[in-house]
């Protein structure tokens, strides 16, 4: 909680006190240790989030084991290590994760200011409104006088405030900082509504006492491109943990899963036999085994079948893929030439 | 017998010893720091993280959901900081007074002769004592927003009062300047009773008449006050809560998060003041109140004139480091969403990234808060100690 956040931050600065900062050597220093520490959300289902038997679970966690496959050919050499919304940056700039992957969105002054680097987006969310059906309302211009909840720690807050001056609606925000505590105060009525990340929505909506009674309205009013995130200075792991996440965007593309990748290695398709690494080339260009995009997409999975696990139709959460579709389908998701 | 202290060498004087080493100490504890702080800027330049407190002017761009004064998104971070801190001194100055009083209450009921009146003090004392602060906060919250209706099915005991679970809001008085004379006629009251007292005790040491101080000065502290009311016109219009859109609009209104944290704060920290007022009571020896009794006393002059002064004693140190606890607790707010200066503090540090400058800030907030508490309660016990003569 908030004692333990504050003590974290005093550690994490005792660590910046004392240590010189490994900037540059990231994968040196990974393989002597033997893993990587990655930075994941304390629990937030469909992203990351331990299950009953203590395994980590969700899209973010999805990406943290590419990147072990990329570096290790497995995808179990990571060690999660969870971080709140306010000592999450800290511990990446401290040296106390290699890696971010949690839910973090990308801006002008974060990557500027605090000295991160955000690779390719893993995630295209958008901030949105979820109220209760029985309030009657169809749009977010409607909430003028409303009281909304809202969860802390992110660009949540700026954003709400943002859009009701906008539109010259008077609010009043209920800021809490623990989500057990704002599902209770919004689905017990003490909130109209709330507002939160799509994703986030949909994924508190399932903890609803009946879900079907609350509707997300049309209006999304932020950019939230989620998105892993690695120190400044330190080019040569900034392109693996980027081309790890591509990679697996490229096999969608490719049309290669984890069910079909051993049939695609005899392939005659140029393209796939340098991305498989037939051909060798890439592998080496990255300080990686030639494999590791084929590690990737036989442990892990293309992004499909990751979005598809982790948030898909088929999961209480049913995000559709919107924004998050291949960039052939009408979404975002597109990968530059693996060559 | 004074040795010649001129003949001995430097070194072996006590006085000069002292001070090298407390020189010493100094210098290292120094030296620490400045490395600290050099190394610590020297990294954060290394790795182009923004430092300074250049963002506390910068505009804060998110709103408060209650605040002292009015606050919107376009004002400044040092602004937002200060609503948070006034937010946190109102919820501690409010819970103070009512833990002290309640305290007294509880503790004064355990020493009851009243069997039912004393174990009913006792069970409220072991059971508050022993449930973890933030998990009453939680209770009183989730009671709050579950018992109370929605705005639009609002409880109306009596006009002028509405619940729901949007929090209590009661009717005040619309605004009128005759108000704020009240408010000079009430302090000026407080100057002229401080002196009846003073003159008051003056006369009965001298004479040995006693005046009825506390009568005179209620009846002055409730007449002044109306006086000026009418004299100003006698106002009657009311500010009364009504439904509107959403939400209530008008009136006062205390938000569920300032209930229940206030709530949870008081009767958790109260149970510690009540063990503390009994045990400053039992620690007065029998003899004291056998003694005052057998000079005739009554009975509450017994408690107000012997035994209070003399427990006073007991009492104050470990009251004291309480309602440091009461103000620290407070900060667990941002656990059930009151705006507190931790909360504002959060979104900042998450807003802006400068997550050491935050840190920083608010434990300087506390500091501040908690040395100024203690020095009060000092100069309290100091006057309240035993002068010995």
């Amino acid at each position: 909680m908030k004692y333990f956040n504050t003590l974290f931050i005093l550690l994490s600065v005792a660590l910046l006190f004392v240590s010189g900062i490994v900037s540059a050597g990231t994968l040196d220093n990974v393989k002597k240790k033997g893993f990587i520490q990655v930075g994941v959300n304390q629990g937030l289902f469909g992203f990351a989030s331990a299950d009953d038997k203590g395994e980590w679970k969700g899209l973010d966690v999805d990406t943290a084991k590419a990147i072990s496959c990329a570096v290790f050919g497995t995808p179990d050499k990571l060690k999660f290590i969870p971080l709140s919304a306010q000592t999450r940056f800290t511990a990446l700039q401290s040296g106390e994760i290699d890696v971010l992957t949690r839910n973090a969105t990308r801006t002008l002054s974060r990557e500027s200011q605090l000295g991160l680097n955000f690779v390719t987006v893993n995630y295209y969310d958008g901030q949105g409104f979820m109220v209760p059906k029985s309030l009657g309302v169809k749009s977010a211009k409607e909430l003028s006088g409303a009281t909304v909840c809202v969860l802390q720690g992110t660009t949540t807050e700026q954003n709400a405030a943002d859009y009701f001056k906008k539109n010259g609606m008077a609010w009043k925000p209920v800021v809490v900082e623990s989500t057990p505590a704002i599902q209770q105060a919004f689905f017990s009525g003490r909130c109209d509504c709330m507002t939160s990340d799509a994703s986030q929505l949909a994924g508190l909506r399932t903890s609803a006492p009946k879900p079907a009674d609350y509707v997300l309205l049309p209006e999304v009013i932020s950019k939230e491109p989620l998105a892993p995130a690695v120190r400044h200075g330190d080019d040569q792991w900034y392109d693996i943990v980027n081309f790890s996440v591509l990679a697996m965007i490229q096999a969608e593309e490719y049309g290669i899963t984890s069910k079909n990748v051993d049939a695609m290695l005899k392939t005659e398709d140029p393209e796939i036999k340098r991305f498989l690494g037939v051909t060798p080339g890439n592998g080496e260009a990255l300080g990686l085994d030639e494999k590791f995009a084929y590690n990737i997409v036989k442990h892990v999975g293309n992004y499909g079948e990751v979005f598809d696990r982790n948030v898909g139709p088929s999961t209480p959460l049913a995000i559709e893929r919107g924004m998050n579709a291949l960039w052939t389908n009408g979404g975002l998701m597109y990968s530059p030439p693996f060559k | 017998m004074q040795k010649d202290r001129t003949s001995e060498p430097i070194w072996t004087n006590a006085v000069f010893r002292a001070t090298v080493y407390q020189i010493a100490a100094i210098s290292i504890v120094a030296l620490t720091a400045y490395y600290l702080f050099t190394n610590t800027t020297a990294n954060l330049a290394k790795q182009s993280i923004a430092t300074g407190f250049g963002f506390l002017s910068r505009e804060s761009s998110f709103e408060i959901g209650e605040s002292v004064l009015s606050f919107s998104s376009s004002d400044t971070y040092l602004k937002a900081l200060a609503m948070g801190a006034l937010n946190t001194i109102k919820v501690s100055l409010i819970g103070i007074v009512l833990t002290v009083l309640l305290g007294i209450f509880v503790g004064i009921a355990r020493l009851s002769t009243n069997w039912l009146v004393s174990r009913i003090a006792a069970v409220y004392i072991e059971v508050l004592q022993d449930i973890p602060v933030l998990l009453q906060l939680y209770f009183w919250y989730t009671i709050f927003n579950n018992v109370m209706p929605s705005p639009r099915q609002a409880v109306i005991p009596f006009n002028g009062m509405v619940l729901c679970n949007r929090g209590v809001y009661f009717g005040i008085p619309a605004d009128h300047p005759a108000f704020l004379w009240m408010g000079y006629a009430f302090i000026l009251t407080c100057i002229v009773i401080f002196f009846i007292r003073r003159w008051a005790k003056k006369r009965q040491e001298q004479t040995g008449q006693i005046f009825p101080v506390f009568t005179v000065s209620t009846a002055l502290i409730v007449l002044f006050p109306l006086a000026a009311w009418f004299v100003m016109g006698a106002p009657t219009e009311m500010n009364m809560p009504t439904l509107k859109g959403f939400n209530f609009e008008g009136g006062y209104n205390v938000s569920p998060e300032f209930g229940s944290l206030l709530l949870g704060l008081v009767l958790y920290t109260s149970a510690f003041v009540a063990e503390i007022v009994r045990a400053g009571i039992q620690a007065i020896a029998k003899g004291q109140r056998e003694a005052a009794e057998s000079l005739g006393l009554r009975s509450i002059f017994i408690m107000n004139l012997v035994i209070l002064p003399q427990a006073l004693r007991v009492i104050i140190p470990p009251l004291t480091s309480q309602l440091l606890n009461l103000t620290k607790n407070s900060s667990l707010a941002v656990a059930i969403g009151y705006p507190d200066f931790v909360s504002i503090s959060n979104t900042t540090i998450s807003q802006t990234g400068q997550a050491i400058e935050g840190v920083a800030i608010i434990m300087i907030m506390y500091l501040t808060i908690s040395l100024l508490t203690s020095m009060f309660m000092n100069w309290y016990n100091a006057k309240m100690a035993l002068v010995e003569r």
